[in-house]
């Protein structure tokens, strides 16, 4: 059985508790990428984390790119949204296809 | 090329050929997987891309109700309302094969039959927005677990599409040609010793019978 984890800055993440998840509040990156380790031995298979943290350790999630667990979701938070989870999806496109072909329209 | 280094022999000739036909074999059944994932990629990548944008949406309104009912109560009433939480949701994951690539597929499991079950306070001390917020915030959770799913699916996929490309590639660009230069080399080297020990045989042939014809000479006179 596996669980499911959100981090970032408690303000963004307080709301998830009432659903069941399981809440990390963090608040710089260092912290982050202990917690990070932390909940993927602890067989977390879903981390969902804000948007404004993501992007301060981008480096220790490229890590846990390539393992099947966990799979690390940047979600917007309630403030300093810097878009990077569009941006990951678009990273994928440019590294599958080797060009964006699913943004270039919109 | 490489074709100085190979010795030209019959045994190499065969080698060669065998690994032609290895890679140009393997060329085509990786240039298939490369395609038919690239198909799965594009599929999965458009869902991805919709449901990212849903989610992204969604989350923004309740974190906006969020911030109403921290505004309308105070930090402890909020804090204690949510401190102990009724429901627990836990996963259940196995593995699914696409193309060779191992993509994880989730199961939501509850802690207590109904899914409903998220307001863990009494409503008597909380502001009403904060029931907002909660059940603003539940409305997401099945799409914001697809969106792990076929997140983190498109992110193993594109990885291996990238390995496969490569592979396509230098098979394409590298080890076929490059076998069909040594191919080349050996058989022209083959034919060309080949020609040069006919030719000997006959000089050969020409020297012995010009040497009997002498012989004839001699002794006729």
């Amino acid at each position: 059985m596996y669980n499911i984890a959100v981090m970032g800055d408690y303000d963004s993440i307080y709301g998830f508790a009432a659903l069941g998840l399981k809440v990390c509040p963090v608040t710089d990156a260092e912290e982050g990428a202990r917690v990070l380790k932390k909940l993927s031995e602890e067989e977390t298979a879903v981390v969902y984390i804000t948007e404004a943290l993501a992007t301060e350790m981008k480096e220790v999630i490229a890590g846990y790119d390539t393992a099947l667990l966990p799979a690390i979701i940047p979600i917007p938070g309630a403030f300093g949204n810097t878009g990077i989870g569009m941006a990951n999806v678009k990273r994928s496109v440019e590294r599958a296809v080797g060009s964006d072909i699913i943004f270039k329209e919109g | 090329m490489a074709s100085s280094q190979v010795i030209p022999t019959r045994m190499e000739l065969g080698r060669q050929k065998r690994r032609l036909v290895t890679a140009v074999r393997g060329h085509k059944l990786l240039k298939d997987k490369r395609d038919e994932l690239m198909r799965q990629f594009l599929e999965l990548v458009r869902e991805n891309k919709a449901l990212r944008e849903s989610v992204e949406a969604k989350l923004r309104k309740a974190n906006a109700n969020f911030v109403l009912a921290r505004a309308a109560g105070s930090d402890q009433i909020l804090n204690t309302a949510l401190l102990a939480p009724k429901q627990q949701v836990f996963l259940d994951m196995t593995v699914k094969n696409v193309m060779s690539v191992e993509v994880p597929v989730f199961e939501k499991k509850t802690r207590t039959e109904n899914e409903g079950d998220i307001y863990s306070y009494g409503y008597a001390f909380t502001p009403p927005q904060l029931d907002d917020a909660v059940e603003s915030l539940s409305e997401v959770l099945p799409e914001l677990l697809r969106l792990a799913e076929v997140e983190k699916s498109c992110r193993l996929m594109a990885a291996e599409i990238e390995k496969t490309r490569r592979r396509v590639n230098a098979l394409e660009h590298v080890i076929i040609p490059d076998a069909q230069t040594k191919i080349k080399f050996i058989t022209m080297k083959l034919d060309e010793n080949e020609r040069s020990t006919q030719i000997r045989l006959m000089k050969i042939q020409d020297m012995m019978v010009a040497e009997a014809i002498e012989k004839a000479k001699a002794q006729g006179l």
